[in-house]
């Protein structure tokens, strides 16, 4: 082996240590919302209309003046099955109003999901390319926002929600910034 | 008192574990054979001291002493004895004893096995050994001490995440870390022979069966802990190239390279600084999952509690170790004489070839597991990268490796003529696609399930007739027996394991290609249809574990030509975490699984949300999978391949 081919690996693996040290020094915990947005107003988002379910925009959220969630979610996405049924719970049982933003989903796949297992949210809106996502900062689906009456970001829950969640954190901080 | 005492044992350890560093290092230096000496006894009494350490760790943990921090957060005095023991390495701290537990055990075993390798060669191992060691020992003791007491004691566990109470998830962590810990063997080695200057037969003898253990441990634990998530998590999937997944199958792709090149060291004296360097690579990968699942630079379903001052602890580890053998590796490597050239059309060509593949398939696995962390650096957004990515450039990848292994083994080493093989290749082709079209003429399948299924019978038919051509043509029956049993158990072992990868494609292909689910609402006494099966609800029961309780529901199954079966899904409540679990039921046999999910009961009362897929073949996966474990057990057994070898060449160069 040549002696300069043998510091290649050496300089590969020097420039991901690098981005590791970023990662570790400069970002406290990538499952909490980049600081930017936490506590600022939710961002415009532009979403299509799913089928005849009542579009989700920025206005329809405000003009409820309560506190709601806002919920990526995915057909394709396993954990956000799981997470459905309480949503589910949330809406039904202690009338939680669920913003849905269905994310890079094919149409007929989602609208096959709500049908069986039942429509969670108040209003939706398909992402299709997930701009609109990268724009809340999201990282992977499912994930929940919590908003308050003013629309301003107040939570971030990344991966599904479970009944312990529910129980545990998203409902608590809803009550609490009733 | 027994949880100070193994306290005091650990810290004893890390000041042997140190002495195991530095004196062999400095007998070297001063070619003194008695200081080189000492690393056999230290290894010994750090494998001692760490087994008593986690002894009384284990004994906390089954008396449920909740004065002690970690078992009052992580343990129940209501749960069964066997999740009581597998709750020790169910969580961070316990786990590093897990990890250092097996670390030690496997220096003593080189010790123990190693006495009569040049004394120069086995000292240094160990020496490497006993710093890997003292690093994660003191990582154990300054940020995660697991014998921490508590200041009130508890009078209950906090319990314990109960998707974690299963069998399959309590043996998966020791089996993935005889893996992972494994590969610090081979490392060791490396780091000795790049500090020798040399990689003679005894090196290489030593590094193949040391990988074949690791990478059979890997296997198992990977697939142990994929038929858990099949099973437990309760959608009917088995892989989902989740973050944590990732950090045990890269390591696992870099093994698997590492025994094939292996191979042509051994047998060509050739690709030794490639072979060196992959096993530098594997072990960094063992690494980097440990820091990926506990740092919290990556998000997963199942990563441990994160603390950032433990990821910088493990940062500084990996810079450690891999940057430091990867020094070594830049100054080194040049001056290791390799063989000759080689024709490509031979069979270390082939062998190279598949190194190639598994690299790349390993890079593939850590650019797309870490991309959401480059991503974050170049523009500040977050990023997931799915299944979707790693299928495809997954899947492109190992289709030309496995074209590629069904008859790499029938060429010759050096120079092989492809005129003779030729014939092989084109009957085993033919057979293959005829098979395969009239399967998916009759159950009419699509064209990536035509790939698999092709790529499954190409790769059995293959190895198949390379087995029998090895044995010999043209013989008697009686003849044919006596001389197949005559072949080295290592022949076996890889015909056997390339069977496996054969059996586990094909359990892939069919088990999504005519997978079927149904999601529904259900009433109990209602019927649903799936393939022909009958399912109807007959009702729900309440029934009591010992630590939960749950509704249980109950089916009735009926198909043709079967007596009716019965099948009992739950939604299990465990009151000391106020978790609520699905517990799908499984029907399962080799041609395929019925899995019922029972969910949440829907509003009005009645009716219950039901998921049952049936997945067919889904137990090929594992079935293939076992193979390439056995495989490499029956390798393991063959007699060169024995741990022991070079105890027999004679031990004249000691003080060299």
């Amino acid at each position: 082996m040549k002696k300069k081919y043998s510091y290649l690996p050496l300089i590969f693996f020097f420039i991901l240590v690098l981005f590791f040290a970023r990662q570790l020094i400069l970002k406290e915990d990538p499952s909490e919302l980049p600081s930017v947005l936490l506590e600022k107003s939710l961002p415009k988002i532009k979403l299509d209309k799913l089928s005849d379910y009542k579009l989700f925009n920025k206005k329809n959220l405000l003009q409820l003046n309560e506190p709601s969630l806002v919920n990526v979610w995915s057909s394709w996405c396993a954990p956000c099955q799981i997470e459905h049924e309480f949503l589910m719970t949330m809406s039904r049982s202690n009338n939680i109003k669920i913003f849905g933003i269905n994310y890079k989903d094919d149409k007929q796949d989602a609208i096959k999901v709500l049908k069986l297992n039942g429509n969670p949210f108040y209003a939706i809106g398909r992402d299709d390319d997930g701009t609109q996502a990268i724009n809340l900062g999201v990282y992977g689906v499912p994930e929940t926002f919590i908003i308050d009456a003013s629309g301003n970001i107040r939570y971030r829950h990344v991966g599904p929600i479970l009944e312990y969640d529910m129980n545990n954190t998203i409902l608590p901080i809803l009550n609490k910034i009733k | 008192m027994i949880i100070e005492l193994g306290h005091y044992c650990l810290a004893l350890v890390l000041a042997i574990s140190l002495f195991q560093f530095f004196v062999p290092a400095l007998g070297v230096r001063y070619k003194s054979s008695s200081l080189m000496r000492s690393s056999f006894i230290t290894a010994y009494i750090s494998f001692l001291l760490v087994s008593l350490s986690f002894l009384s760790l284990t004994y906390a943990y089954v008396t449920s002493d909740f004065s002690v921090s970690l078992v009052a957060q992580n343990s129940h005095s209501l749960k069964p004895l066997i999740y009581k023991i597998s709750g020790v390495w169910g969580n961070h701290e316990g786990s590093l004893m897990l990890w250092i537990l097996i670390l030690t055990f496997y220096s003593a075993t080189v010790a123990l096995v190693g006495r009569k390798l040049p004394l120069k060669l086995i000292s240094l191992v160990l020496s490497c050994q006993g710093l890997i060691a003292s690093a994660f020992i003191s990582f154990i003791l300054f940020t995660s001490n697991p014998f921490i007491r508590l200041f009130f004691p508890n009078i209950e566990g906090e319990g314990f995440n109960p998707i974690l109470q299963d069998f399959g998830l309590a043996i998966h962590p020791p089996f993935l870390y005889l893996g992972y810990v494994g590969l610090s063997i081979t490392f060791s080695f490396s780091i000795a022979a790049l500090l020798i200057g040399k990689v003679d037969t005894i090196w290489v003898k030593w590094v193949r069966p040391w990988t074949l253990i690791a990478w059979v441990f890997l296997t198992i634990g990977i697939a142990l802990g994929s038929w858990w998530a099949y099973r437990e998590l309760g959608w009917g999937g088995w892989w989902f190239w989740d973050p944590v997944e990732n950090a045990s199958f890269m390591p696992w792709l870099a093994t698997t390279a590492l025994l094939h090149s292996s191979i042509v060291a051994e047998k060509r004296d050739t690709l030794k600084a490639w072979t060196i360097l992959l096993a530098i690579v594997a072990f960094s990968f063992s690494l980097l999952g440990t820091f990926i699942v506990r740092s919290g630079v990556l998000i997963s379903v199942h990563a441990f509690a994160t603390d950032p001052s433990r990821g910088l602890y493990i940062l500084l580890l990996l810079v450690l170790f891999t940057g430091g053998a990867l020094v070594l590796f830049a100054k080194k490597a040049s001056h290791l004489k390799s063989g000759s050239l080689f024709q490509p059309l031979s069979r270390e060509g082939a062998l190279v070839i598949n190194n190639i593949i598994f690299a790349s398939a390993a890079a593939t696995v850590l650019l797309g597991t870490l991309y959401p962390i480059f991503i974050d650096a170049v523009n500040n957004s977050k990023v997931s990268v799915g299944p979707p990515y790693f299928e495809a450039v997954f899947i492109p990848l190992m289709v030309p490796a496995i074209l590629l292994c069904a008859f790499s083994p029938m060429l010759s080493w050096k120079r092989a003529n492809i005129e003779n093989i030729m014939e092989r290749i084109i009957a085993v082709f033919i057979c293959s696609i005829l098979l395969t079209s009239i399967l998916v003429f009759i159950y009419n399948g699509s064209a990536s399930a035509f790939l698999g299924v092709f790529l499954g019978f190409w790769l059995i038919l293959g190895t198949t007739y390379e087995f029998i051509i090895k044995v010999g043509i043209k013989l008697s029956f009686k003849t044919f027996i006596k001389r197949s049993l005559k072949l080295p158990r290592s022949a076996y072992g890889m015909s056997l394991a390339h069977i496996g990868v054969a059996i586990f494609v094909i359990g892939v292909t069919v088990s999504s290609a005519w997978r079927e689910e149904i999601e529904q609402p259900i009433l109990i006494g209602e019927k649903v249809i799936i393939n022909n099966m009958e399912l109807s609800f007959l009702s729900i029961n309440n029934v009591k574990g010992p630590n939960w309780i749950a509704d249980r529901g109950e089916f009735e199954v009926v198909r043709k030509g079967k007596n009716k079966e019965f099948m009992y899904p739950e939604r299990r409540f465990y009151p000391a975490s106020q978790v609520n679990t699905s517990e799908p039921a499984i029907m399962s046999n080799i041609l395929f699984d019925l899995y019922i999910v029972l969910g949440e009961s829907l509003n009005n009362d009645k009716s219950y949300s039901l998921r049952v897929y049936y997945s067919p073949f889904i137990n090929w996966i594992w079935l293939g999978i076992l193979l390439m474990a056995l495989g490499g057990i029956l390798s393991l057994t063959d007699r060169k391949h024995r741990l022991g070898y070079a105890i027999k060449i004679n031990n004249e160069n000691i003080s060299k």
